[in-house]
């Protein structure tokens, strides 16, 4: 009788840790508003996505305390905003999930009178993301980039040296994948966007919902599916730069620290990031403040700092990505404003397209198309 | 006496028949992302609307099935390995001199005190094609290729194995313990071989500490999602994976909720013969 109870507790007490891993943050943002009146800002953000100083200059300018809580993907975000009460007061979403919560209502319209830097930003860059967001009512892009392919120039070369280098090609052929294969691709574990991805390589709209589209696009994936190493959306940056894989479809600021990875590395691999010639698509992270944020006072504080030139400049002169604030453009390095893989040129910029929200059917069809692209079942 | 019944109702039934309620429910874009189940109508009618849909959905597709039916297969062989691995190690603790067993419990329980998550992260590190079992290998000259061991079913199973272990080991040892030894030795004394006495008395007399052992690793196994996430190839279709893409992609909650349910009543079956092995237990050390 004794040790049935003891093995009951035994397997209780290492029960316990097992589990107490994985979730993480409860409501990370639960301590608003701390004591003494001083004020807190509760921000949930990707990680390492900000200049060092960006946080201390706040606080010291503004006396409000961050409290920083970070995601790795979006939908880790969409969990939190959508279960309601998230206790933050800044997001950071990716503009084509921010449409669709924008729907779900979980956003504040924002009051543009309390955020004068928001002249700063580039027109061109807000009225993309405005069929996201119309009228640019809920949120301010933070930072943006492209979706392209990440390559290993040599190793490929080494395989087949007239590869398509510039071109969706190099994964979407069956005839070409076959070739370079034995170096390793990866593809992003993201349905929707390696879909459009798809769509692009077939000279159709990225955007399309038409389920004769997603037939074809399903073809086209079935033929390389021998061909692709690992599904990964951030491990392939230190496989990329290690020389695991040589072709990585993948976000142009993960390729680029890949690149730099490998320089630091010095064994000589040199990686290269490309927007295939027949187009992809464009990616926005968005300031935004929750419905139910606890302190939104301070959070048109923090996202209309983040608007000014010279604080946005440091993040992106930092993390190399292209920021969309028209008047901090002169003060980046100009490494980063001449690199097209930061900034792309404008004969490029056209064939970017706005990812915009799947429709919940869609959405369903396309995890289901993945699923069997992926599993085989 | 009312205490083990609040624990019940406070971390079982009152989560379940949430979980519940929301597989019953519609889809909805708004927070949070289902329709509710009760909707006052008029002045003083309420309207209760029941969706079995979800459920038929997860019978539509063959998806669903043959997930469970692959989860079921992975945990199944998980168990058979941690047994094949873990009882041999629960004997050897049970024979070992006192003092030393309490050494070597300790040894079993360890690793539980770091995050099972840096734990399967460090198995990365040794199977990885550049990590630490190739480099050896390779170095030792035994292989010339590095071996393809991450991301593939192979690697799942050792992170499974691995981290289950001790839950096979610890109720194991409980039943092996209090074991009386001198009925091996009576064993032998009436001419029976070591490997003889172990099949006719040790190991039917362990039964119920292997079944409970069996039952901590294979109920748990069932619904795993970090381990084949970040150790098993793209191939491996698991149930958890496929309630993380109902939940997260397809921000299905009801049907995400309806696989669970699902999930829930294929283990009570597992569950109640686990209850009554314990129950037998406890008798039986009356």
């Amino acid at each position: 009788m004794f040790s049935v109870h003891r093995t009951a507790i035994l397997a209780l007490v290492c029960w316990l840790p097992l589990h107490g891993c994985g979730g993480g943050g409860k409501s990370a943002g639960a301590a608003a508003a701390g004591a003494g009146g001083a004020k807190v800002l509760n921000l949930y953000i990707w990680s390492d996505y900000l200049a060092p100083s960006t946080l201390q200059d706040f606080e010291k300018q503004t006396g409000i305390k961050v409290h920083s809580a970070y995601f790795d993907t979006n939908e880790t975000l969409e969990t939190k905003l959508l279960a309601g009460s998230s206790g933050f007061d800044i997001v950071v979403p990716t503009a084509s999930y921010f449409e669709r919560q924008i729907r779900a209502g979980a956003y504040l319209a924002l009051d543009k009178s309390r955020l004068p830097n928001s002249m700063n930003m580039d027109p061109q860059l807000m009225a993309k993301v405005a069929m996201n967001d119309p009228d640019n009512a809920h949120g301010v892009i933070y930072l943006w980039g492209t979706n392209g392919i990440g390559y290993n120039e040599k190793m490929v070369k080494a395989l087949m040296p007239d590869a398509p280098l510039d071109s969706w090609r190099l994964v979407f052929d069956p005839a070409v994948a076959a070739k370079v294969a034995k170096c390793g691709i990866s593809l992003l574990d993201s349905p929707a966007e390696m879909l459009r991805a798809v769509y692009s390589y077939l000279g159709k709209d990225p955007n399309s919902q038409s389920a004769q589209d997603l037939v074809q696009a399903e073809a086209v994936l079935n033929k390389i599916r021998p061909y692709i190493r690992n599904f990964s959306s951030s491990e392939y940056i230190e496989a990329l730069a290690n020389g695991d894989l040589c072709i990585s479809v993948g976000y142009n600021g993960d390729v680029l620290q890949a690149r730099d990875r490998a320089r630091e590395a010095n064994k000589g691999t040199e990686i290269k990031y490309a927007v295939p010639k027949e187009g992809s698509i464009l990616w926005f992270d968005m300031l935004a403040i929750p419905k139910d944020a606890p302190d939104p006072d301070s959070a048109y504080a923090f996202m209309n700092y983040m608007m000014t030139p010279q604080v946005i400049a440091d993040v992106s002169n930092f993390k190399r990505y292209a920021d969309a604030n028209a008047a901090s453009q002169p003060l980046l390095l100009p490494a980063l404003k001449n690199d097209p893989a930061i900034y792309p040129p404008p004969d490029q910029m056209q064939k970017l397209v706005l990812q915009k929200a799947d429709s919940p059917e869609q959405t369903r069809a396309v995890t289901r198309v993945w699923q069997k692209f992926k599993t085989g079942q | 006496m009312a205490l083990p019944y609040l624990w019940l109702l406070l971390f079982f039934v009152v989560p379940f028949i949430i979980v519940l309620k929301i597989s019953f429910s519609d889809m909805d874009l708004a927070i949070p992302p289902y329709k509710p189940l009760l909707e006052w109508v008029g002045q003083n009618s309420l309207a209760i609307k029941v969706n079995f849909e979800n459920y038929a959905f997860l019978f539509t597709d063959s998806l669903y099935l043959n997930a469970f039916a692959n989860s079921i297969k992975v945990a199944f062989l998980s168990t058979l390995l941690c047994l094949i691995i873990g009882y041999p190690m629960a004997y050897g603790i049970a024979r070992a001199r006192p003092a030393l067993r309490n050494i070597l419990l300790l040894l079993v329980i360890l690793p539980f005190w770091t995050s099972l998550l840096l734990r399967v992260y460090a198995w990365i590190g040794l199977l990885k094609a550049n990590g630490v079992i190739n480099n050896v290998l390779m170095s030792l000259g035994i292989i010339h290729e590095p071996l393809t061991m991450l991301y593939t079913p192979f690697a799942m199973y050792v992170g499974i194995v691995y981290s289950y272990l001790p839950f096979l080991i610890l109720p194991l040892y409980a039943n092996l313990e209090k074991m009386d030894w001198q009925l091996l030795e009576a064993a032998q004394d009436l001419g029976c071989r070591p490997w003889q006495a172990f099949f006719k008395i040790t190991l039917p007399l362990s039964r119920n500490g292997i079944l409970a052992g069996s039952m901590l690793v294979f109920i748990p196994a069932v619904g795993e999602f970090v381990i084949p996430a970040l150790l098993g190839g793209p191939n491996a279709l698991m149930i958890g994976r496929v309630l993380w893409d109902e939940f997260f992609s397809n921000r299905a909650w009801p049907v995400a909720s309806a696989v669970a349910i699902l999930l829930l009543i294929l283990l009570v079956p597992f569950m109640m013969w686990y209850q009554s092995v314990q129950a037998r237990e406890t008798a039986g050390a009356r």
